[in-house]
């Protein structure tokens, strides 16, 4: 499922030779197919991953500067690679996205009730969100309201933030070309009309392709077992567990919520391996946490589908929203999800 | 005790018996239905069961094929189909037993990853058939794949036995399968 492996060498970074070797056209399309190729075979999903902990770029990111991506639900979404994204024109694109997203409203397509039409869209880079030096910056988009007064508050309210990063997108970085910007990874906040706007004007100048990032149960539980690994100082919240029951006529919902502490030493009796998580580890800790329930409720929570993880480091739904509440991990959290996302794009 | 043999009862004349064992009643009632409904030469008898061992107060002719249902939806019904895997003979599975993992459609709702499928049945050297039990047609053409291995293992079709059709549908698999 995964194709990207964090302890061993993938045999595609050996074998990859530069650009100027070959022909161009046959390189990229060769590229591509190479890489197409050896997942069809059966390479597994990694059995084993890092613990996400403090990147050595961790001194780049400014704690003030990050504070704005916590604490918030972003909606997740895939993006293919940018076609001629340049990172010096983002004034330009500013103009070009405002003056889209005012015609678009007046063509009354995304009309609220009460909505300012006076936004102004800015475009911004964020410094030190990258896994390796390879990774292209992360930059942002935000749409703030041009407030009536010009004197006081210059800066509006923000309507709607989106975002794109990558981190640890080498298995993507490889196989395009130098026109394309990869950025899989898009996280958004706000109105979805507002998504839509901004993804329509990204998939028209870019030539890209949004689309939703579900996560299914297989990788919350892994998210699960990788953020309460994490050593934390204190913990903020409760460690909580979400399963839909499939029964008929209306669904059913179990929450099990666990004292942050406790799981933890649950996953330090779990856990063999320093620095690695494997796939028995995290069955163990979610079979654990199974059979508990089961003595004494006599349900089978393995038959359910787990919807929603929450803990101290982070939480996730499985429809694809986000919610990161811890800045130290801020890396090893979006590394997941940057997986995820070019597991969904190839 | 009660461990399925294949060759502990005599065959009945023109009788082919499949046994389905998974957690999902509804999808493997379905199955059955779409299988009896099969143009068959063969007499079909279809055995439904949540898990192994069966109960031997029953009498119940010699089972030619079993097919042990997973739904990549749930990790309990894998659970369940290892529990029920102890209680099956060792010889049984050249050729008369086979996995059908369902659920692969909907990725969103996967708590199974494929690759844990895969390795059980490479496990259990046995063929892994992957059908979406929900959706109506591919549930009648599974049915109708099913129909014809049970002939085959049942010895109906001339020329043909379960350890043919197991070496057949093996050399499908890729090399790669060795490193696991």
């Amino acid at each position: 499922m995964d194709s990207y492996d964090a302890s061993e060498s993938t045999p595609r970074q050996s074998t990859s030779l530069r650009p100027e070797d070959y022909f161009i056209g046959a390189t990229f399309l060769q590229k591509r197919l190479e890489s197409v190729r050896k997942q069809t075979s059966f390479i597994p999903t990694p059995p084993r991953r890092k613990i996400p902990h403090c990147s050595q770029l961790q001194e780049d990111v400014d704690p003030q500067k990050v504070a704005f991506l916590l604490h918030k639900q972003w909606t997740l979404y895939s993006l293919t690679p940018l076609y001629k994204f340049s990172y010096s024109n983002l004034k330009e694109y500013s103009r070009l996205l405002n003056a889209f997203i005012v015609a678009e409203k007046q063509k009354g397509l995304a009309v609220e009730v009460g909505e300012d039409f006076n936004v102004k869209v800015i475009f911004s880079t964020v410094l030190g969100i990258k896994g390796t030096q390879r990774d292209p910056e992360a930059f942002l988009v935000q749409i703030l309201s041009k407030s009536q007064l010009p004197s006081e508050n210059r800066e509006g309210k923000v309507l709607w933030t989106g975002w794109f990063c990558c981190i640890f997108g080498d298995s993507l970085l490889e196989t395009v070309s130098e026109d394309f910007t990869c950025l899989p990874l898009f996280l958004a906040n706000g109105a979805e009309s507002n998504t839509a706007i901004i993804g329509t004007w990204f998939q028209k100048t870019f030539d890209c392709y949004f689309s939703p990032l579900a996560i299914n149960a297989f990788n919350l539980s892994w998210m699960a077992a990788m953020w309460t690994a994490c050593k934390m100082d204190h913990y903020v919240a409760t460690t909580e567990f979400l399963w839909s029951v499939p029964c008929s006529p209306q669904s059913l919902d179990i929450s099990y919520a666990i004292h942050p502490e406790d799981a933890k030493a649950l996953w330090d009796s779990v856990h063999k391996t320093p620095g690695e998580v494997t796939q028995e580890e995290v069955d163990l800790f979610m079979d654990c946490l199974y059979s508990h329930f089961h003595r004494h409720f006599k349900i089978h929570l393995s038959a359910t589908r787990l919807v929603r993880v929450s803990t101290s480091v982070a939480s996730a739904h499985t429809d694809g929203k986000i919610k990161i509440l811890c800045h130290k991990y801020l890396i090893g959290v979006l590394a997941y999800l940057t997986e995820l996302a070019i597991f969904q794009i190839e | 005790m009660s461990v399925l043999r294949p060759l502990d009862k005599l065959p009945s004349l023109n009788t082919a018996t499949i046994l389905l064992v998974g957690t999902e009643d509804a999808l493997l009632q379905q199955l059955a239905d779409s299988m009896l409904k099969e143009d068959c030469t063969s007499e079909l008898k279809v055995h439904l069961a949540k898990s192994l061992p069966l109960p031997s107060s029953v009498n119940r002719p010699r089972i030619d094929l079993i097919v042990f249902v997973v739904n990549l939806h749930s990790k309990y019904s894998l659970q369940n189909t290892e529990e029920s895997l102890r209680h099956v003979d060792a010889s049984f599975f050249l050729g008369k037993v086979c996995f059908l993992a369902t659920g692969a459609g909907r990725e969103s709702h996967c708590s199974i990853h494929r690759h844990t499928v895969v390795k059980l049945a490479h496990t259990y050297q046995s063929p892994l058939l992957y059908c979406d039990l929900e959706v109506e047609g591919f549930q009648a053409t599974m049915a109708q794949r099913l129909v014809r291995m049970l002939q085959m293992c049942a010895g109906h079709v001339p020329g043909v036995s379960a350890l043919n059709l197991l070496s057949l549908l093996r050399s499908s698999e890729g090399p790669s399968l060795e490193d696991m």
